[in-house]
């Protein structure tokens, strides 16, 4: 009892008793929901009634189905290809606002940068589907000016348009990391070869890069885990060639009311991209220097 | 060394352009006098807007995702409060992994989310309400509210806070008295900011809206219909404008408690 009493005064007790609602609350919201999707999964419904015997058929369903595979092939190229572009345009905005940006403005810089990630996510999609389409600004424009006489029709509607609507919409959350770590890069090294005659590219790419890697490591898991999960710019911008796998997802959770398969598909989907993003952590441990 | 920074500079300029395209053509087109949105502009309007002030739908809707929104935004808050305090005072068992797994559904797709809370819902015989929705919300937004919360509660001075338990203070007192009012800024900057995305948020309201829909999901609706368009884009306008000043306030009152402890800002929300 003593030693009870005096383990409830710990630091450790406070402190997680303190945390335990915040954990209780994602525990039962999170958690548990997780346990009984990877349960639905191995279930099958028939319209209504959910039929609780154990079969892998949902599995099997999603892995061989052509279309199913086809479907997941793209998404996951479509989120390597978001990433691949976020990552390097996000780079050289984090890389301008840490090295040429005044101290005292970098917060304004980062607000700014910030400010659209935060807006009217439906109207962004939306409106790039106004700015791509066939009478869009785009080809308003060029046609107007004259550059080409007849609208452009590979902008909007397929798989192009899906990587362009998500990297803007993903792009903010790959320039903070990226700052960050551009940020906490010390200075004199890149001073020190300089001094060793280092040129300015080469300064960059045995300096700057590689300290800035677990930046950009971060920024690529943020946006690579997350892309496979929208459904919302695949169906207004992606055209029927640009659907990806959350589309299906939604379609049976809803319209084909076949949950225990759209919980498999989901469940492979996480599986996939957790998978990749691990074989990518790990390829980056192995081949890549960074600061250990 | 001149040549390069130029090219950087260009490449500036015509990202923040990219960055900033769909903002700056929302209101452009809701104030264009045609029912078609496209170039050419046919003139100045601000008939959209004032369809807007009659629209029963879409004010029950405004009615639904403000209730939703007020309270994402405190309990969220609520429970960032606890974990960030938590996290930032004291060291316990498993934080680390506890802390990863609270801020878990920052990076999980929002599909994954709202799927799982559907499947619990229909599971445990639960009807689907603003509730659901509500829960939904709450789970996306303590993540971001503990990031903004941690670095509140982590430039507190541990010493402020003996020298109250010294000057005799409980523990309470103390927490109302000396830690409350440091974080205060910050904890008004995380009500904001888990109202301006609870406010905003589609993917999870979609699945888990019943028969009443939040503001996104009316949207949603909508988007099929071309003849509305115009009136969405006023619409878009306004939750902009809202969505900015929200941010703004949200900016000064983090940047206010920072300068309050002393700490060199060092800028963003994350």
């Amino acid at each position: 009892m003593v030693s009870f009493q005096k383990w409830r005064r710990s630091e450790s007790a406070q402190g997680l008793f303190l945390i335990s609602p915040t954990l209780g609350f994602v525990l039962l919201l999170l958690a548990v929901p997780l346990i009984m999707v990877a349960a639905l999964s191995f279930w099958t419904q028939d319209y209504l009634t959910l039929d609780r015997t154990f079969t892998t058929a949902n599995y099997v369903t999603a892995w061989t189905e052509p279309m199913y595979q086809y479907l997941m092939a793209r998404s996951l190229k479509i989120s390597i290809f978001v990433t691949a572009a976020t990552v390097f345009l996000a780079y050289p905005v984090a890389y301008f606002i840490s090295f040429h940006v005044a101290p005292k403005r970098k917060a304004m810089w980062i607000f700014l940068i910030t400010i659209p990630f935060w807006t009217s996510y439906l109207m962004r999609i939306f409106l790039w589907k106004v700015i791509l389409g066939y009478n869009g600004v785009i080809n308003g424009s060029l046609t107007g000016l004259g550059i080409i006489d007849e609208p452009l029709s590979f902008i909007l509607y397929n798989q192009n348009a899906v990587v362009l609507t998500l990297a803007h919409a993903w792009v903010p959350f790959a320039i903070l990391p990226i700052f960050v770590a551009l940020e906490r890069v010390d200075r004199s090294l890149i001073e020190a070869a300089e001094d060793l005659g280092d040129s300015r590219l080469r300064r960059f790419l045995r300096v700057t890069l590689p300290l800035s890697m677990p930046g950009v490591i971060a920024a690529t898991i943020i946006v690579f885990i997350p892309t496979i999960g929208d459904y919302v710019t695949p169906r207004l911008v992606g055209g029927p060639n640009g659907l990806m796998i959350s589309n299906m997802i939604e379609m049976q959770f809803k319209k084909a009311n076949n949950a225990p398969l759209g919980a498999a598909l989901a469940i492979s989907a996480m599986g996939i991209v957790t998978f990749f993003a691990l074989v990518f952590l790990w390829v980056n441990r192995k081949y890549v220097k960074g600061p250990s | 060394m001149q040549g390069k920074t130029r090219f950087l500079k260009w490449f500036i300029g015509f990202f923040l352009l990219f960055l900033y395209a769909p903002a700056i053509l929302l209101p452009v087109f809701a104030f264009n006098a045609s029912s078609i949105v496209s170039f050419p502009l046919t003139g100045f309007t601000t008939e959209w807007f004032l369809v807007l002030f009659t629209n029963e739908t879409l004010h029950l809707a405004a009615r639904n995702s403000l209730l939703i929104a007020i309270t994402t935004a405190i309990f969220s808050t609520l429970l960032a409060v606890l974990a960030a305090r938590a996290s930032t005072r004291f060291s316990f068992f498993g934080r680390r992994s506890i802390m990863g797994f609270v801020m878990l559904p920052m990076v999980l797709p929002e599909i994954i989310i709202g799927v799982s809370l559907l499947v619990v819902i229909i599971q445990m015989g639960f009807e689907l309400s603003l509730w659901s929705i509500t829960m939904g919300h709450i789970l996306i937004c303590t993540p971001f509210c503990i990031a903004i919360l941690s670095s509140a509660f982590m430039n507190l001075d541990k010493s402020l806070e003996e020298a109250s338990f010294d000057l005799g203070q409980t523990r309470w007192n103390t927490f109302w008295l000396v830690i409350f009012p440091l974080v205060m800024p910050g904890i008004i900057a995380s009500l904001l900011i888990a109202f301006t995305i609870s406010l905003d948020e589609f993917i999870i309201a979609f699945f888990l809206a019943g028969t009443e829909p939040t503001l996104p999901v009316y949207i949603w609706g909508q988007l099929r219909f071309p003849a509305k368009l115009p009136s969405l884009m006023a619409l878009g306008t306004v939750l902009l404008l809202v969505s900015i000043g929200l941010l703004l306030i949200a900016d000064y009152f983090r940047r206010r408690g920072i300068s309050k402890t002393g700490i060199e800002n060092t800028g963003g929300f994350l």
